[in-house]
């Protein structure tokens, strides 16, 4: 998994070098559109890139050589179109809507047409595309921010947040499966003739935790240079990719912590559970909080201020994935970050602490699983 | 020093006493029959002796201190449970767990080579746990137990579907333990494998000792007015003799109040039978076992 990561992504950019050299068409085709124009004054700007239009006297005729295939569509402009705006089209194609080629295309005859002799043609052009626009990000000083946001700075947070996902739910699940194995099968006895309950789980946390973070250190690692690699070899969009400030250092904090959190949840229940599916089922209620960040990442985007996300980012079972989705949409203030570490810290020690009383009573307690109300009674009787 | 000294423990679930002022010891060099009915208290006594769970007051001592983690080294622990990490390798098992007693990778594979070869078991080194028959896992987890040369051995159970040639392998090799100063404490329902083995023993039932200390002292107390006879001739009538039992190659009498076994030896060399075998008979453990429990149980 650690490495499959980083090697898929590199074989997409290999494939799409590949299907781009191949799909790749040696002479651009031209496509031809028929119109009947039944207002008058529309019989310039016929070219318009890949797309011809070709004047017809009635529909009849057009409709004749679109049959015929002559034509690949065509559009009727009536007399009162001028007033109305509308235009009819003709197509053989079943369509959800028109392409945006043959859109802009005619877009820009009526309009070339409509402005023809009237105004200078650098007008016309400005008119037919009159917004363009860069935004520039500037800090409260006034300079030009370094980091200049925009959808390039969501996609690297957003599929860290993924695989954060993953490899937290991975490492706990090994965890899980683990200790109910050994539970299962009563190894735990010979393993607690040997070392303590509480060395026992500080050294799986930490195995599991460590060979995660191993994981996660190659991917974070890995980032930058496929990044690299895929802007000078595909380009476009992917070049626009930027890495959000921090994101190396936060990516690997919050991975720690909130491992920790869900490594000591899932001991705690494995110690309670009397099996493996028992105990999957019971982890899968804490993993949900987990996921949420990613349900509402469209609602991120669209009101990035709103202070549920203040709260998502404090509580500790949804802050490592609600952190890296915000890097990469907004600005985090230092102290919803402060807070955030110190809350999910305070977590992780407040649960190991709980974890380990739970281990050591219901450890080697097999069969049923002890009931909530017992298992505080437990904790409180100490 | 003893071995294992166990001081009043008691340990309580749910208000109920599971152990109830339990005091034994164990000295070196012996083996000690730990034997009583299901749920009488042993399994948690064992534990408690492995600080695997704490009493709830009492105090044990493990080769003459407190349990820690350099103690817990000498000892080794074959639990009622079998349990093995069913896709790991023979061998790696073995290194695996004496490296969490302590030893280093080298000597580990270097005893583990030596038992598994010891007990036949060198051809499967290397095959999964998994692969194994139910007494061949046995085998193994006996070896994990004793790997890492503990001078306390604790084993629950460990006949516990063992067939006879297996059996009689780990006979030998507990008696090997015992001769080599080891204590070894021996959990098992297999009274003839206790009669056969042990040096002392403990019963427990309801959580408490019912018998405890010598096994020959303890058969001695429990024996039965009666003499076990194998002979050629006509036997008679014996005065003192209330009762003839035939079993299979010899024949129990049953003495009234007022004869001894000397007596009655006496009176038979006097009628002129061969007397090929005379003994004063003992009960078998089993025996005891089920009168002292049935006892307690009313």
């Amino acid at each position: 998994m650690t490495l499959i990561v980083p090697l898929v992504a590199l074989l997409a950019i290999g494939v799409f070098q590949l299907i781009s050299g191949i799909a790749e068409p040696p002479v651009q085709e031209v496509t031809t559109i028929g119109y009947v124009d039944k207002s008058g004054g529309f019989d310039q700007y016929t070219n318009q890139g890949d797309i011809t239009l070709i004047r017809f006297d009635t529909p009849d005729d057009a409709t004749e050589a679109l049959v015929e295939g002559d034509i690949k569509e065509y559009f009727v402009i009536p007399p009162d179109y001028v007033s109305i705006g509308v235009i009819s089209r003709y197509t053989l194609e079943k369509q959800l809507v028109a392409p945006t080629a043959t859109m802009t295309a005619i877009k820009n005859f009526l309009s070339s047409n409509l402005l023809a002799g009237k105004v200078p043609l650098t007008t016309v052009a400005r008119i037919e595309a009159p917004l363009n626009m860069v935004t520039i990000r500037l800090t409260e000083t006034g300079a030009i921010a370094p980091e200049q946001g925009g959808f390039g700075n969501l996609i690297i947070p957003a599929v860290f947040s993924l695989l954060l996902v993953f490899a937290i739910i991975i490492s706990s699940t090994y965890l899980l499966q683990g200790l109910s194995e050994e539970k299962e099968n009563r190894l735990i006895e010979i393993l607690l003739s040997s070392v303590s309950a509480r060395q026992l789980l500080t050294g799986k946390i930490l195995g599991i935790g460590a060979a995660g973070l191993a994981q996660v250190a190659v991917w974070v690692v890995s980032v930058p240079l496929l990044l690299n690699l895929a802007s000078s070899s595909i380009g476009g969009f992917i070049s626009t990719i930027q890495l959000p400030a921090n994101f190396l250092v936060l990516g690997i904090v919050y991975f720690i912590l909130g491992y920790l959190l869900f490594a000591v949840v899932s001991a705690g229940i494995g110690a309670i559970s009397s099996n493996s599916r028992e105990g999957q089922q019971l982890i899968g209620i804490f993993t949900l909080p987990l996921l949420i960040p990613l349900w509402f990442t469209s609602l991120l985007m669209l009101f990035p201020n709103n202070p549920i996300w203040v709260v998502l980012t404090i509580f500790p079972l949804t802050s490592p994935v609600e952190v890296m989705l915000r890097l990469g949409v907004s600005d985090i203030p230092v102290w919803e970050l402060a807070a955030s570490i110190a809350v999910l810290g305070l977590s992780v020690i407040g649960v190991l602490l709980l974890t380990i009383k739970v281990f050591r009573t219901y450890l080697l307690m097999y069969g049923k699983r002890p009931k909530l109300g017992e298992i505080i009674r437990s904790l409180r009787s100490g | 020093m003893p071995a294992v000294e166990v001081n009043h423990i008691v340990k309580s679930y749910a208000d109920k006493a599971v152990v109830n002022d339990l005091s034994f010891s164990v000295t070196q060099g012996e083996i000690f029959g730990l034997i009583g009915p299901n749920g009488a208290g042993k399994t948690t006594a064992i534990r408690m002796m492995m600080d695997i769970i704490k009493p709830d007051s009492g105090e044990v001592t493990i080769l003459g201190e407190k349990l820690s983690e350099a103690s817990k080294n000498k000892l080794g622990y074959m639990p009622e449970e079998r349990g093995l990490y069913k896709k790991l390798r023979v061998i790696d098992s073995i290194i695996y767990l004496a490296s969490l007693k302590g030893m280093d990778r080298h000597s580990a594979e270097e005893k583990a080579n030596e038992l598994l070869s010891q007990t036949g078991m060198l051809p499967h080194k290397r095959k999964k746990i998994e692969e194994l028959s139910q007494g061949m896992g046995q085998i193994i987890q006996f070896l994990v137990t004793i790997v890492h040369n503990p001078e306390l051995v604790i084993l629950d159970e460990p006949f516990a579907g063992l067939d006879p040639v297996n059996t009689e392998l780990l006979k030998s090799m507990f008696a090997d333990l015992r001769n080599q100063g080891k204590a070894v404490i021996l959990s098992t329902h297999r009274m003839n494998e206790v009669e056969e083995l042990c040096d002392r023993i403990l019963m427990i039932n309801n959580g408490g000792s019912v018998l405890y200390g010598n096994l020959t002292e303890i058969k001695s107390r429990y024996r039965k007015h009666s003499v076990l006879l194998d002979f050629e001739g006509e036997l008679g009538e014996v005065p003192g003799v209330t009762e003839k039992r035939t079993h299979k190659g010899y024949v129990e009498l049953v003495l009234d109040g007022n004869t001894t076994p000397q007596q009655i030896l006496e009176r038979l060399v006097s009628t002129g039978i061969v007397i090929n075998r005379f003994e004063i008979a003992t009960p078998p453990l089993n025996e005891i076992f089920l009168k002292v429990v049935g006892k307690n149980h009313g």
